[in-house]
């Protein structure tokens, strides 16, 4: 196969070598999910490895946000959403009757296509948020979060004087971070990202993006794009979903270079989407 | 098409031109009452207004002086009370319609509330008569703050439904997600957004109860002394201004306008402010 | 740049607890809101029963017959409530054909004449007026409006239209005449308000079609988009019925208060609303009491009625429902 993009191609020529035997921190299976009678994920089935990233492409309307939200039992609090099969958390499965999913919201994380600070609470406040509603009071405690989380999500430095100020007094980028940072006090251990940089600039992009090659030694990361050459420069397996199934998935170089399905190709070559 | 100069067009624009003037007419027919009734209050009121206005009892029937002190108190009592009442069941009935009100249970309270607010004042003021004042053999505060706060209840139900409604999901997803409960992220993430939205939607309700008078008037009834207990009759200013304006006493008449000045300002501030106030909406994210 | 990551992964935070409240707290919640949520049903229902109860001895003593008998006599405890009924009926009328015309003419120079900024200014101060409390407004007609109406208007209503015996007799300001007035002042607010937003939610397809005919400005609000609107203008109308219909203290006021039937509109009356407000304290037997919650029973259904008519008119016809006041 041939390689249109170079963009996709430079991405790729600081090639990793594909690994095996990295052990998953979640396994979907045969995962389903509606909308009432819109039968918005058929049948999914995959692996997600440990402390890596993990890119789930396709065009709008695929399913890719219903399927990534279906890993934190988000999809379920949409009034009319159902889904059918299993997600194994670290070997639980987290949709079992007796799981809290307000635990398994905990332990994995999610980040917002746009930036959702409370608008009504202090930088501060916003990243502590999680910690604090959940009735840990102590103030040197929740200092400490907030400096380490905001310093995972590289916005310790430029806010560090400024933690008073309204979440919402800070750029479209910084509120990403802060968002980030936001979700990375409550300490899980997936992130899920949905699109996270598509309503920022290229500079802010570039920075979430090194952001998440950061946090993958800590976390496990899941992002959803659009965008092929983010996939490309980021993310380690990729999965290409159309209409709801999953088409192929593998380790990101191969996929995009040596893809497997016809479909495959012809998305990453732009045929469609 | 009209031919420009035929007679049949130059009568269809003159009507259009009328008919113009005849709709300004009605605003201006509509408005002139407003400014009638402000002109008189403010220049019939001011001079009435003095401290002792605010600051004695009113003077035995018939005496010139004396002032509505126990008037003013009693009133801000019974809006104390009124909101007692008022708020809690508002602001909890508004966040059940918003948070579960999409189904059949949601609209029959929405239809209910809507009945509620409808309902002829006087008619909430012989329910609680027939509810409370019998049975205790009394007229008293308590039954007036009851009859204002029943119909402070869907004003603010429906204000708060609103103003929750107007948060944006992203903030509550956003909170659910991080792990935070549904109720914790209803009142403390959703209902926190919204507050101003809320406290807002009081103050329309308090304006509009600070100048009921009907619901009242065999309630709480009326006192000429101070308050001596929330389950005796005490005074308030419309009540006051009630009683004043039918009596055939000019120093009482007197006392009247100075009241309406008061109790106008009070009904214009508080609208305008919740108006002013309601027009800030919040940006999240950009 | 990025923040490096303290080696050994620095000092073990303290785990984060389970969240709080289990998931009881949810349910409780839900219990919570759901009760105060009927207890708006409740109260309302209450309202109807304790009415009822109260009304019964009255009901069972008069029958229906309550509703055409003019007697109202508390010293032989006759009880009859066709003047108050029809004082209600005539006021509200009255207050009607004043404030319909004036409320459409504002509603449609807001929507379609005025310059979008002085629409938004004249809306506010016309809204303001729906908040003037009724005691004031009643003070402002004791001593500025009946005296003009006794003094301006009736004579030259007499002058005019003396012939009528709608429009003949002593000219004494308060009354009937001053009462509807003082009505259609307070409905002027809400009728123009709701047939505002029913002209505003006329598609602009309507407007276009006729320009595009050739029409002038006034033919067409007067040929495609009053008529489009009518449905929702009828429910704003009834809208302002209900209202007048409950009005109690700017109405007594003015009214006059004499339990029996006018016969012209220079003549006192009474309302429904306005004999509840004087002889409720001083009601005297039991059986008066409860001739008067009877009537207030009566009043708690038509508005029911009427409300809720209104309202199904205007959803009809506007995508939402606002509780306007």
């Amino acid at each position: 196969m041939m390689l249109w993009d170079h963009a996709i191609a430079s991405a790729l020529a600081k090639g990793e070598a594909i690994e095996t035997g990295v052990p998953s921190q979640l396994v979907v299976e045969d995962l389903h999910a509606y909308f009432g009678r819109t039968h918005a994920v058929k049948g999914l089935s995959l692996d997600i490895a440990a402390n890596r990233i993990t890119a789930i492409i396709g065009p709008s309307g695929c399913g890719k946000s219903t399927f990534l939200r279906c890993l934190n039992r988000m999809h379920e609090v949409v009034p009319g959403a159902r889904r059918e099969g299993r997600v194994l958390l670290d070997g639980e499965d987290i949709y079992a009757p007796s799981v809290d999913p307000v635990e398994v919201r905990r332990r994995v994380g999610m980040v917002f296509q746009r930036a959702n600070p409370f608008p009504t609470m202090s930088i501060y406040d916003n990243v502590v948020v999680g910690l604090r509603l959940n009735g840990i009071r102590d103030r040197r405690v929740l200092d400490e979060v907030a400096e380490r989380s905001l310093g995972q999500a590289a916005l310790w430095d430029e806010v560090k004087d400024v933690l008073a100020r309204p979440g919402t007094s800070l750029s479209g980028g910084q509120q990403q971070r802060l968002c980030i940072a936001r979700a990375l006090a409550v300490q899980p251990e997936v992130l899920l990202m949905d699109e996270p940089a598509s309503a920022l600039d290229p500079a802010s992009t570039l920075k979430i993006e090194e952001l998440a090659k950061t946090l993958r030694e800590t976390l496990t990361i899941v992002i959803v794009t659009h965008n092929m050459q983010q996939a490309a420069r980021v993310s380690d397996s990729t999965a290409f979903m159309l209409a709801g199934s999953l088409i192929e998935y593998g380790p990101t170089a191969e996929l995009f270079t040596r893809p497997k399905e016809r479909q495959t190709e012809d998305y990453i070559t732009g045929r469609f989407g | 098409m009209i031919a420009p100069g035929s007679r049949a067009g130059a009568r269809r624009r003159l009507t259009d031109r009328v008919m113009g003037w005849v709709c300004l007419a009605a605003i201006l027919v509509a408005i002139a009452p407003l400014a009638s009734l402000l002109g008189y209050v403010v220049v019939q009121g001011a001079p009435a207004l003095n401290w002792a206005f605010f600051t004695h009892l009113p003077a035995p029937v018939g005496e010139p002086g004396g002032g509505m002190a126990n008037a003013i108190l009693g009133t801000l009592t019974l809006i104390g009370l009124a909101s007692g009442v008022g708020v809690p069941v508002g602001i909890l009935g508004g966040l059940f319609l918003a948070e579960a009100g999409d189904g059949r249970l949601g609209w029959w309270i929405r239809f209910t509330a809507d009945v509620l607010n409808g309902l002829p004042s006087i008619v909430v003021g012989v329910f609680v008569y027939a509810l409370v004042v019998v049975p205790m053999h009394r007229f008293s505060a308590l039954a007036g703050g009851l009859a204002l706060g029943v119909m402070m209840i869907p004003l603010v139900v429906r204000t708060t439904e609103e103003m929750v409604r107007l948060v944006p999901s992203s903030l509550r997803e956003a909170s659910l997600a991080l792990g935070i409960r549904w109720w914790i992220t209803s009142l403390r993430i959703v209902l926190r957004t919204a507050t101003a939205g809320v406290i807002t939607g009081i103050m329309l309700a308090v304006a509009r109860i600070g100048g009921e008078t009907a619901p009242l008037l065999f309630t709480a009834f009326n006192n000429q002394f101070w308050q001596a207990g929330l389950d005796q009759p005490i005074s308030s200013l419309t009540v006051q201004l009630f009683t004043y304006s039918i009596a055939p006493y000019d120093d009482w008449h007197r006392q009247a306008w100075a009241a309406a000045l008061v109790l106008m300002a009070i009904t214009l501030l508080l609208n305008i402010a919740a108006r002013a106030a309601g027009r800030q909406r919040f940006t999240v994210g950009r | 740049m990025s923040y490096a990551l303290p080696a050994g992964r620095g000092a073990p935070l303290p785990a984060v607890p389970r969240s709080r409240g289990g998931r009881g707290g949810d349910v409780g919640f839900r219990v919570l809101l759901t009760v105060f949520g009927v207890a708006v049903i409740v109260l309302v229902a209450a309202i109807a029963c304790v009415l009822i109860g109260a009304a019964m001895p009255s009901i069972r003593r008069f029958g229906p017959a309550f509703l055409w008998t003019s007697r109202w006599d508390p010293v032989h405890n006759v009880f009859g409530a066709l003047p108050f009924v029809f004082g209600t009926v005539a006021s509200s009328t009255l207050a009607l054909l004043i404030a319909v015309p004036i409320s459409l003419g504002v509603a449609v120079y807001l929507v379609e004449i005025a310059p979008a900024q002085m629409s938004v200014a004249l809306s506010f101060v016309i809204e303001l007026l729906a908040a003037i409390p009724s005691v004031i407004l009643g003070l402002w007609g004791i001593f500025v409006l009946a005296p003009w109406v006794r003094a301006a208007v009736e004579p030259a209503l007499a002058a005019v239209l003396g012939w009528l015996p709608l429009f003949s007799g002593p000219q004494y300001g308060i009354g009937l005449l001053a009462a509807g007035i003082i009505l259609a002042i307070m409905i002027i607010p809400i009728v123009s308000s709701v047939s505002r937003d029913v002209l505003r939610a006329v598609p602009p397809e309507q407007r276009e079609a006729m320009y595009a005919l050739g029409a002038t400005r006034w033919e067409v609000i007067s040929r495609a988009v009053v008529p489009y609107g009518r449905v929702g203008i009828i429910g704003a109308v009834i809208l302002g019925l209900g209202r007048a219909l409950g009005e109690t203290i700017a109405v007594t006021m003015v009214i006059g208060n004499r339990p029996q039937i006018p016969t012209s509109l220079f003549q006192p009356a009474y309302t429904i609303a306005a004999v509840l407000a004087n002889e409720f304290s001083e009601a005297t037997s039991d059986l008066y009491l409860s001739a008067l919650i009877e009537m207030a029973l009566v009043l708690f259904a038509v508005s029911l009625i009427v409300n809720a008519l209104a309202r199904w008119l205007v959803a009809r016809v506007t995508s939402h429902t606002r509780v306007v006041r």
